[in-house]
């Protein structure tokens, strides 16, 4: 399924671009598992997705968690606890 | 004498992101409204500090996820606007660069009776403190770091979930 991904704050920087279109395995439905794809990239991508580090998570602007699922043609964002106000 | 009646007041938020600064005297005037219902207005304003975790501040940067930001703050006035009593709502967040002294957010309510305004107003920054989707980065002459969540923005939300008012 394809749907595109965007980074925000100190994970679009660590990435270092905003957003992309994935095409992702039948298996890949969940943001825990995305997160788990996505840390398979590489150091980067492990450092930041492998569960060190705290990432939140909204589908189709919801925040969601990382039980929630996704279809083809969702826009899933990932980015650090928020710091508005 | 002669009574005016007054149709009862329609309820009315607004929600802006936006880079220019704001006026709190003509948002508090256009909440007043010439209307006999409104009994008490709370504001909130949050400025840019020029310490924080014992580092100096020269900037402030936000970021936002433009798509998602008036949505969730739209979301988060409107659960407000169930929970109490309340009447108009007002929520304004700057983004972009920004420097000590500089307003960053302002919240106002109005109500009929103060508490509901107090409760909602509170309410209302708890949620966006750890809701809304904005980042903040630091810069001093040194350096540059994204700020840090804190863990009591997340209780200061929680307690709203075990408390009814």
């Amino acid at each position: 399924m394809q749907i595109k991904v965007l980074y925000f704050a100190r994970i679009k920087e660590a990435v270092n671009y905003s957003s992309e279109d994935v095409d992702l395995p039948e298996t890949v439905e969940t943001i825990t598992a995305l997160k788990h794809w996505l840390a398979q990239r590489g150091e980067v991508w492990a450092n930041l997705f492998s569960g060190k580090l705290v990432v939140r998570a909204a589908i189709n602007h919801t925040l969601v968690d990382d039980l929630a699922t996704f279809e083809s043609g969702d826009e899933v964002a990932f980015f650090p606890p928020v710091t508005g106000g | 004498m002669r009574l005016h009646s007054f149709p009862l007041l329609p309820v009315v938020s607004v929600v802006k992101v936006q880079i220019e600064d704001f006026d709190v005297g003509e948002v508090l005037a256009s909440v007043r409204r010439d209307h006999p219902q409104i009994g008490a207005i709370v504001s909130f304003v949050g400025l840019v500090r020029d310490m924080n975790d014992h580092q100096s501040v020269t900037t402030l940067t936000l970021e936002h996820y433009p798509e998602m930001t008036e949505k969730s703050l739209q979301a988060i006035v409107d659960q407000a606007q169930q929970r109490w009593d309340i009447m108009d709502a007002v929520v304004i967040h700057r983004v972009g660069t920004l420097k000590p002294l500089d307003q960053i957010v302002l919240v106002v309510i109005s109500s009929a009776h103060r508490q509901a305004a107090f409760s909602a107003c509170e309410f209302v920054m708890d949620y966006l403190k750890t809701q809304a989707p904005f980042w903040k980065k630091e810069t001093n002459n040194e350096s540059e770091r994204w700020v840090e969540a804190k863990s009591s923005d997340d209780q200061a939300q929680a307690r709203w979930q075990s408390t009814r008012q």
